[in-house]
């Protein structure tokens, strides 16, 4: 068991950084659905002996909506809208990519830092879970395209779902498909808002929404 | 059959090396040919045209200082050095003290410095611009070399090649098999890099602007040319082991099966390489940078993951 979380938590903190270092849209989505698949995963591993349908629900509600629907509504967005590139973000790909080396050590430093409160949580992934939770924080701040947003909501999201699982023993099912459902709603309305704002002013340049003040 | 207390064994990686170095870029020219379609050359023609350049007389423009001169002979020599720490199918590097992977990466680093000092000295700017690229280059793929190997020293406790490489086996890639993949991979990226292999520079080009290595050895002739093509050979050699050593870590005792089993790895990785070739372009050369960073980034994870 602890060897295969490793493994998930390297082919998380891997991804991360290609999204950080990938230009093409496509290829970022892409990359978000490997990371939500492996990410989904995470229930099933994280308590031993937790096999049941409550953990199972969970693995599986996760794995089909990260790792297939999400990337699906944008790949369709990516499609109509027409952008496929992250052309000039705020801070460039080889910028970011550094960041991302430090935010990997700051994470190590936080996850040291929680550890004693948190006892019982695999430590690899705890730092995974506030890894991920920075990276998609920066590339919300960071990228110009309002889809690389819609992204980095969702790396965030991922983050905050492995910190649960792997923090709190157990959450009623109910709160935990609530959060699901919640993030389904939140992806399928940013969708239909990204591509009003493209329909409307021909761009999904976030930096050029400051001409939306009437 | 063990030849072990004789102190013979202790000279057959360099041997190895010296002798099969120039059969990688053969095979690799061979398997780029063969996936194209073409026959290729034979598998012996680096050989051959070391040998010719040997015999030939060596022209050195009337603006060369001595400089020049010393370049592919410093080169040659640093890698040569380097040989003498690698260690290579369980087989035991000639010398191991505490450290020696610094001195690796020190001797990569001389040779190819000298390499930039020699096209410097030809006051030619289209050399001077090709050991521009190879200082910036050098400078992310050194990192990216002292990470992975760091890591290495990390999972096994040692400090010396040898021993790292010695405790290396099936058992140790079972429990930390995520960050000795991310090594791997590492001393993937960094064998193309390094060796200017094709994501990174094109090595049969002559006049293409974005070339890094042929740019700077333009100038030499004859048995110069002939010190840089072998040494080149030796360079692919150097991080090939590294990388086989770490992938294929099989010390059953019997020297020969495990010479064996290395040789056919080099092999592998040779044909690797012309398939990654052949199904690749080069990468624009503001992509490289971003290249050589992401390998960089592998180790770090690497090396990471493994702290935790």
């Amino acid at each position: 068991m602890p060897a295969l979380l490793e493994t998930i938590a390297a082919i998380g903190l891997v991804s991360c950084f290609a999204l950080l270092g990938t230009s093409r849209i496509g290829a970022c989505i892409r990359w978000l659905s490997l990371q939500g698949i492996v990410i989904g995963l995470v229930p099933l591993l994280a308590h031993d002996g937790g096999f049941g349908l409550r953990v199972l629900l969970l693995a599986c509600g996760n794995i089909a909506l990260k790792g297939v629907i999400f990337p699906l509504i944008l790949l369709r967005l990516r499609a109509r809208t027409d952008y496929h590139r992250e052309v000039e973000p705020f801070v460039g790909f080889v910028a970011s990519v550094l960041f991302g080396i430090v935010a990997l050590a700051v994470s190590l430093w936080l996850a040291l830092a929680l550890q004693p409160a948190l006892r019982h949580a695999p430590f690899l992934m705890l730092e995974a879970a506030i890894f991920l939770v920075s990276i998609g924080l920066f590339i919300i701040i960071s990228r110009r395209k309002a889809l690389m947003q819609v992204i980095g909501y969702l790396i965030l999201e991922n983050g905050i779902f492995v910190f649960a699982v792997i923090t709190v023993v157990t959450t009623p099912l109910l709160v935990e498909l609530g959060v699901l459902l919640d993030a389904f709603v939140a992806v399928f309305v940013m969708g239909i808002a990204v591509f009003h704002i493209n329909r409307e002013f021909g761009s999904i340049d976030v930096d050029q929404l400051t001409a939306l003040r009437g | 059959m063990t030849m072990s207390a004789t102190g013979l064994h202790w000279f057959l990686s360099p041997l190895c090396a010296l002798l099969l170095a120039p059969l990688l870029p053969g095979l690799i020219n061979r398997t780029k040919a063969l996936v194209a379609g073409r026959r290729g050359p034979p598998l012996l023609q680096p050989y051959r045209d070391a040998l010719k350049s040997l015999r030939r007389g060596a022209v050195y423009g009337a603006a060369t200082s001595p400089l020049f001169r010393l370049g592919p002979v410093v080169n040659l020599a640093a890698l040569a050095a380097s040989l003498l720490v690698l260690p290579f199918a369980g087989i035991g590097a000639p010398v191991g003290f505490a450290g020696d992977l610094i001195v690796l990466a020190g001797l990569l680093a001389l040779g190819r410095f000298a390499t930039m000092l020699a096209a410097l000295d030809t006051g030619s700017s289209f050399e001077g611009m090709g050991a521009s690229r190879e200082a910036h280059f050098a400078a992310l793929a050194e990192p990216a070399l002292l990470l992975a190997l760091a890591t290495l020293v990390r999972v096994t406790g040692a400090v010396s090649l040898t021993p790292i490489y010695a405790a290396i086996g099936i058992a140790t890639w079972a429990h930390t098999l995520p960050t000795l993949a991310l090594v791997a991979l590492t001393f993937v990226v960094l064998e193309l890099v390094e060796n200017s292999r094709i994501p990174v520079d094109d090595p049969n080009t002559h006049l293409e602007l974005t070339m890094i290595h042929e740019v700077m050895v333009l100038d030499h002739s004859g048995p110069d040319l002939a010190f840089i093509q072998y040494a080149a050979a030796l360079k692919l050699w150097v991080l090939g082991a590294l990388f086989v050593g770490l992938v294929v870590p099989l010390h059953g005792g019997s020297l020969w099966l495990d010479g064996a089993a290395a040789l056919l790895g080099m092999a592998g990785l040779a044909v690797g390489i012309g398939m990654v070739e052949a199904a690749m372009a080069r990468y624009r050369l503001v992509h490289v940078p971003q290249f050589i960073v992401g390998a960089a980034t592998l180790s770090a994870v690497a090396f990471i993951v493994y702290l935790a």
